[in-house]
């Protein structure tokens, strides 16, 4: 076998839910990498594995559908893979399509659509472990004579459960190096069936299933035990409320010890480099843009894998289609998808995850309409100025009776109103800009399975992977421009205020500062908001700087909080948290809506409705605020 | 429901929980939906949404009612009753206990 040859590439396809991304990790284990496919945003899983008789084998998976015509972004990859319309993709040379053997009609029916591309096909029935539990007797050889394509039983989730697929992929290979891939040549027989097109595949179906199978699978009876109660109209709907109590619960709770670790370090760091040179531009460059701006992204890494964690065993488990189905109608009420429910999660993490994750909403309406409120949801991100300006502001008083506490229930009410203004301003949308019926809803609702630790670890190990190759890209970058924005021109000799006032941001906010005048922002506050362009909680560090470095021996002695407490006025700080709901100054936001929508029109339109939302509830809150104080 | 022919046969959207029907047809005229024409139907049926197929309503969602979770031959699909309608069916009869 010679070393030079081109590795055979080998597509995964079938429908959603039927352990297509198992398979993929049984076959290639940690050998695997996401990237994008160019031009779109949907991410390119692909690996590579030595087959038993030593071929190495590239593999490729492919996002789940139930047809070649495409209905969602992810679902366009998958067909212009398989139709050879992706630039710089090669059309696969064979398929090997993964079907859920508990529920083979749907499956064969897109097998049989796939036929017409004349690549070669092995079908692997998966989960034939839970499908045998279920009562299923299929004679693989029958359903092979049938369909005409070589059939192997797979369970990808047990170890040694590809072995069958494996040795099928070497004959398919050997064939194929005899009679030649012959593969450029074939005739792609495809194209846009009918729905009359698509009865006679389903009548083939059936005709097939009657000769290969004996006996079919019952249904999973757990399922349907269990969709009693959670798909319940009060049950369902209030066990899906506990389930993101706990969510939010962990991703707080059980982020913080990692979180304040990896501040330690960030702060050793710092101390380190701080003894290690000596004052001057590149000491600065590393501790204040560099450590500061990028450690301040990556200290959110801990809470971005525990919500992701929750994300991946949600979807593992089956429940994401259920919380999808719950909560359909009530979010249809301002116009949303059911699932517009994932994105808008994930956006209370962070809102790049949120609109990436947006790429399951087919209709692109419905996909602008979430993506547009998905920065509504306070990402945490925010978290540090609102409890720093609550620490600073709200007394620390029981209310209620007693069982609450107010600075909780201000953090609360915070986090109401974005979500209130969200779905406002969905609710507005749908009826003017976005105008039109929603996209149907049409999903399955598989069956519950247990998640596999082995394929949550590899998700989070993507994800996490994912978000530091960002911070260390394109965050690292910004960071650096801000930092350079703050730190030039240098300070004249004997000057009085702080360096940062004198350079290029410091002159950006003193610009701004007439415009945010009637909203009761100072000078200090409309410069923190400059560098809070690249990342939200950067503007905290920012007036720590300032107010370290403008105050004298007193102030630095003294917490920021109670800097602020003694600089500011109560109606001035309520009018930054009223700011901080909408907090239109996010770069990162911004950049990944012109990437996923593939528009500059679209992020122009949010950084502007952001800011008006800003600006009029900052303005108002700063004047009731200022008529009733006094 | 103008015209001088009504069609009065059972709808999918029509059908309360605990309902068993098979699919006798589909007709996605009338039907208020973002898709294209013809569009509904192709994916009804690659839904498995297809004429013979026996179907089972499961679940209600809330409120009214809406989207409803249907059991079809061997797997099950949520779907509105609004595009639900586009499903005819014939009522099966309750089985005896």
């Amino acid at each position: 076998m010679a070393d030079d040859k081109i590795a055979p590439r080998v597509a995964l396809v079938g429908n959603p839910n039927s352990g297509k991304t198992a398979v993929f990790n049984a076959l290639t284990g940690a050998r695997q990498k996401v990237a994008n496919y160019a031009g779109v945003t949907v991410e390119k899983k692909e690996g590579l594995f030595v087959s038993p008789a030593g071929t190495r084998v590239k593999v490729l998976d492919l996002p789940g559908t139930y047809s070649l015509r495409a209905r969602s972004p992810d679902e366009e990859v998958t067909r212009d893979v398989m139709l050879g319309r992706m630039d710089g993709e090669a059309i696969p040379d064979a398929i090997v399509f993964v079907a859920d053997a508990t529920n083979l009609r749907l499956n064969l029916r897109l097998v049989l659509e796939l036929k017409k591309l004349g690549r070669p096909i092995i079908l692997a029935l998966n989960m034939m472990d839970a499908a045998e539990k279920q009562g299923l007797e299929v004679d693989a050889a029958e359903l092979s004579a049938e369909l005409g394509i070589p059939v192997v039983p797979t369970i990808a989730i047990q170890s040694g459960g590809v072995a069958a697929l494996l040795a099928q992929i070497d004959r398919t290979i050997q064939v194929a190096e005899v009679e030649g891939w012959g593969l450029t040549q074939a005739e792609c027989g495809w194209s846009e069936p009918s729905s009359h097109d698509l009865r006679d595949y389903h009548r083939e179906v059936e005709r097939v299933l009657a000769c290969a199978v004996q006996s079919p699978a019952r249904p999973h009876t757990a399922t349907l035990r269990l969709d009693k109660v959670l798909l319940h109209p009060a049950a369902g709907l209030a066990i899906l409320l506990a389930v993101l109590f706990l969510m939010f619960q962990a991703v707080f709770a059980w982020a913080r010890l990692p979180m304040e670790l990896l501040d330690a370090g960030i702060t050793l760091l710092k101390q380190g480099i701080d003894a290690a040179l000596a004052d001057g531009p590149i000491k600065s460059l590393l501790n204040d843009g560099v450590l500061a701006g990028v450690g301040s992204v990556v200290i959110f890494l801990p809470q971005i894998l525990v919500l992701f964690f929750f994300i991946q065993m949600l979807e593992d488990t089956g429940y994401m289609a259920r919380a999808a189905f719950l909560l359909d109608k009530l979010m249809g009420g301002v116009g949303l998808h059911g699932r517009a429910f994932i994105p808008l999660l994930s956006s209370f993490a962070c809102a790049v995850p949120g609109i990436m994750a947006a790429r399951t909403i087919e209709n692109r309406t419905d996909r602008i309409a979430t993506i547009m409120i998905a920065p509504l949801m306070t990402c945490s991100a925010r978290l540090p100025v609102y409890t720093l300006l609550i620490a600073a502001f709200v007394p620390d008083k029981v209310v209620l009776g007693g069982w609450v506490g107010l600075p909780g229930l201000v953090m609360f009410g915070l986090y109401a109103a974005g979500i209130l203004s969200g779905l406002i301003v969905a609710f507005v949308m749908k009826r003017t800009v976005l105008r039109g019926a929603r996209e149907p809803l049409l999903m399955q609702l598989p069956a519950y399975r247990l998640p596999r630790i082995r394929n949550v670890a590899l998700g989070l190990y993507d994800r996490g992977k994912a978000f530091l190759t960002r911070a260390g890209t394109t965050i690292f970058t910004l960071m650096v421009i801000v930092w350079v924005l703050g730190s030039y021109p240098l300070a004249p000799e004997g000057a009085t205020e702080p360096a940062i006032r004198y350079s290029i941001a410091g002159a950006i906010g003193h610009a701004l500062e007439p415009l945010l005048a009637p909203i009761g922002f100072n000078w200090q506050i409309a410069l923190a908001l400059v560098p809070g362009m690249a990342a939200r909680e950067v503007a905290v560090g920012v007036l720590g700087t300032i107010y370290a470095l403008s105050g004298s021996g007193d102030a630095l002695k003294t917490s920021l909080a109670a800097a602020l407490t003694a600089s500011w006025s109560l109606p001035t700080a309520l009018s930054l948290l009223a700011w901080y709901v909408f907090a239109p100054q996010c770069l990162a936001t911004l950049g990944v809506v012109r990437r996923e929508l593939n528009s500059r029109f679209w992020p122009a339109v949010m950084f502007v409705f952001l800011t008006t939302l800003a600006y009029g509830a900052a303005f108002i809150t700063y004047r009731v605020a200022v008529a009733m104080v006094g | 429901m103008s015209g001088t022919q009504v069609d009065v046969r059972p709808r999918l959207g029509r059908l309360a929980r605990g309902a068993k029907a098979e699919i006798i047809g589909l007709d996605e005229s009338g039907i208020v939906t973002a898709l294209p024409a013809g569009e509904l139907e192709r994916r009804l049926i690659e839904m498995g949404l297809i004429e013979g197929a026996r179907i089972e309503v499961l679940h209600e969602g809330f409120p009214r009612r809406d989207p409803i979770a249907v059991r079809v031959n061997d797997h099950t699909v949520a779907l509105r009753r609004s595009e639900a309608n586009a499903v005819i069916v014939h009522l099966l009869p309750e089985e005896a206990p």
